[in-house]
């Protein structure tokens, strides 16, 4: 222990934040570069600094296919991240995330209502091919769904304080979403279904170019409101009552990580369906590479790193050098999963694996 | 004698929780409490389990809505001051475990300069020097790098309370600071406290089940009864005037106010009249009370033991009847006294 470095001091790590950084750079260049066309990397790097490269395809390959697919990847892997970190902070259980919590199920049962309310066969695709109010609907939809199941695990929080049968709870609450979602599937016809069903694959290629922004914006909104929380996210790490005698706003604090997180959650959902895991594995991974809970330096390299890892499972879902594709939520399923396994096995104790 | 300053002081003041339904009745757990805090002094809050200890503290430091009565602090109403504002004023160490790790020592203290530092949580250069000056103060230096997972409970008490005084309040207050130590720490915990109190002129306020601790260490004592009543005073008029007994009685057991411990058992035997020298005396009286036996300090009884000490070596000279025995162990001497009492 005394051979540590002098590191104690609280900040940004630079090394490994320069780390990440040149991380989530080089994975994006490899996501343009590796699909079903093998594009040199040469002229990627032409592409991207606004040059020409050799051929005219290559640049619409990348420009209008490739270029959304990966800043969705980094935008969602860094969001979903942020949104797991900071309900594992909240219900102070290593296991909570948006998804396991229901909260990803709530995305997918607002978007249902929506698509039935629109009565028509409309895919979510097709919905979006509209306009972008169309995808405003989505969102606003997906983030009112997530925002409920969140409010109701807040409620029940309040009222059970133990962390494990929260988490039991939670799940439960995502079953019950995912029944009426089931049930309203059962009435529906088998295209609607089917349409539904491609819509839980996840997918970051949906987004078009000039829809990118609203993704961004609701990231960026929730990212933003997840690092001015950074203070009151470490406060409560020693629990609601030091938090609250130390002079921080427990109670407000509480509203806003919800806010944040159904954004990040329903937004991601709304415009890449439900990619599960992400938001469990990334905050833990960090953790055990800074060595660090002090959310003014994990929440940034956890953004680092949702990206990184979405990059990366999105490369492997391309499977490059053949034109098929895996679908994204199960290709992060089996990454995360493991991931998930590695921290419950490395830490003896569940309450202490933060 | 230096000038004490009231930091904390309650009029009628009464706590419990609230009614759960709008016609309920609160829970009053105890009520007319009038107490005074001062800087530079230790108070030692005892009282049966369930009587309030909890409340109080967690009532006092703002955490918790009083049922009645006023509260102020450093002369002002404690409910016109923000969160924020008590928590310049009072920091707390609560009894709430620890349930996180990959945090060190060092950024766990730094967490309490949260009162002062900007949205951010950045520490200032003044800030940075206050962290160190609590580290030092409660002598955490050999381990402010260590995952606060990887303490003893001592160890971690400490740092807890380091991170009270990061938070640089004219009051500490601390929820039974000393349970589940032993006992080294816990005399450890209470000296620590008595120096910061000394040096710092700090008001301190910590709970306790541990009676004799709190009868040597505090300045004064708050006591709650099973009525919910306060009585506050000096540890040793509390003691002679019986208010302590009281607080206290059992059927099981009873205080003893000439030794300030508790006896487990009454009396059932023959009265002894025991004398000689004092350490001696005092343990072989430990082992006669816990066989059963009526210690008498006056001459007049049938049996009578003197104890000698001949350098280190101890030698009991038992008079039982018209017989004389001499004994060379406290085991030795209660055999006899078996075989003719």
């Amino acid at each position: 222990m005394t051979d540590q470095p002098q590191q104690h001091g609280p900040g940004i790590r630079p090394l490994y934040l320069f780390l990440l950084v040149t991380g989530v750079c080089v994975l994006f260049v490899l996501n343009l570069a590796l699909g079903s066309v093998d594009i040199p990397i040469e002229a990627i790097l032409q592409i991207l600094v606004g040059g020409e490269a050799g051929q005219e395809s290559w640049h619409k390959i990348v420009v209008n296919i490739r270029l959304p697919r990966a800043v969705t990847a980094i935008i969602a892997g860094s969001a979903l991240a942020v949104g797991g970190l900071q309900m594992q902070t909240l219900f102070r259980n290593p296991l909570a995330g948006p998804s396991v919590l229901g909260i990803t199920a709530g995305a997918s049962l607002g978007v249902a209502v929506v698509m039935l309310a629109a009565g028509t066969i409309t895919s979510i695709f097709a919905i979006q091919q509209l306009s972008a109010m169309g995808s405003w609907l989505i969102v606003l939809a997906a983030s009112l769904g997530s925002a409920a199941v969140l409010l109701l695990i807040l409620l029940i929080s309040i009222k059970v304080r133990d962390n494990v049968t929260l988490l039991i709870i939670g799940l439960m609450i995502g079953n019950v979403t995912i029944a009426l979602v089931s049930i309203w599937q059962y009435f529906s016809r088998p295209e609607q279904i089917q349409d539904y069903l491609i819509w839980t694959f996840g997918s970051l290629g949906g987004v078009p170019l000039d829809q990118l922004w609203i993704l961004a914006a609701v990231a960026v909104v929730g990212g933003g409101i997840a690092l001015v929380l950074s203070k009151p996210l470490n406060g409560l790490l020693l629990g609601e009552n030091y938090a609250r005698s130390m002079g921080l706003s427990v109670a407000s604090t509480r509203i806003w990580i919800i806010v944040s997180t159904s954004l990040l959650a329903g937004g991601i959902t709304a415009f890449c369906g439900p990619i599960g895991f992400v938001g469990i594995a990334v905050p833990h991974l960090t953790r055990s590479l800074l060595g660090t809970n002090d959310h003014r330096v994990l929440i940034p390299s956890t953004l680092l790193m949702g990206a990184i890892l979405l990059l990366a499972c999105d490369i492997i879902a391309q499977v490059p050098g053949s034109t098929t594709t895996l679908p994204i939520s199960a290709v992060t399923s089996l990454v995360g999963s493991p991931v998930v396994i590695w921290v419950i096995i490395q830490r003896k104790n569940l309450q202490a694996s933060f | 004698m230096e000038f004490e300053k009231q930091i904390i002081s309650t009029e009628e003041l009464s706590i419990g929780f609230p009614a759960r339904r709008t016609m309920g009745t609160p829970t009053v757990v105890a009520s007319d409490i009038d107490v005074v805090l001062n800087s530079g002094e230790i108070v030692c809050l005892l009282g049966p389990n369930g009587s309030g200890k909890s409340t109080l503290i967690r009532t006092l430091t703002g955490l918790h809505r009083p049922l009645g009565g006023l509260i102020e602090l450093e002369d002002q109403k404690l409910q016109a001051f923000s969160a924020k504002q008590i928590a310049k004023k009072v920091s707390t160490v609560l009894t709430d475990r620890l349930t996180i790790g990959n945090l060190s020592v060092y950024e766990l203290v730094s967490f309490g300069r949260s009162p002062y530092t900007g949205w951010f949580g950045s520490l200032s250069k003044q800030d940075e020097e206050i962290v160190d000056w609590a580290i030092q103060s409660t002598g955490i230096e050999q381990f402010v790098n260590r995952d606060v997972l990887r303490l003893s409970d001592g160890e971690r008490q400490k740092v807890m309370i380091a991170r009270a005084l990061a938070q640089n309040t004219s009051a500490i207050m601390l929820d039974e600071p000393t349970a589940h130590l032993d006992l080294p720490n816990r005399v450890e915990i209470i000296r620590l406290l008595r120096e910061l109190a000394h040096d710092t002129q700090k008001g301190i306020l910590l709970s306790t089940h541990e009676l004799d601790l709190a009868l040597k260490a505090a300045d004064t004592l708050w006591l709650i009864d099973m009525n919910g009543n306060v009585i506050t005073g000096t540890p040793e008029d509390l003691v002679l005037d019986g208010t302590f007994e009281s607080v206290f009685e059992r059927d099981s057991f009873e205080f003893d106010r000439s030794t300030g411990s508790f006896k487990l058992l009454h009396p059932q035997k023959a009265p002894i009249y025991l004398h000689g020298d004092a350490v001696g005396q005092f343990w072989t009286r430990r082992a006669l009370e816990r066989s059963g036996y009526q210690v008498k300090e006056s001459n007049g009884t049938d049996i009578q033991v003197e104890v000698k000490r001949t350098g280190n070596d101890f030698e009991w000279r038992l008079h039982c009847c018209e017989d004389h025995f001499e004994c060379n162990s406290i085991e030795v001497m209660l055999e006899q006294l078996k075989k003719y009492c």
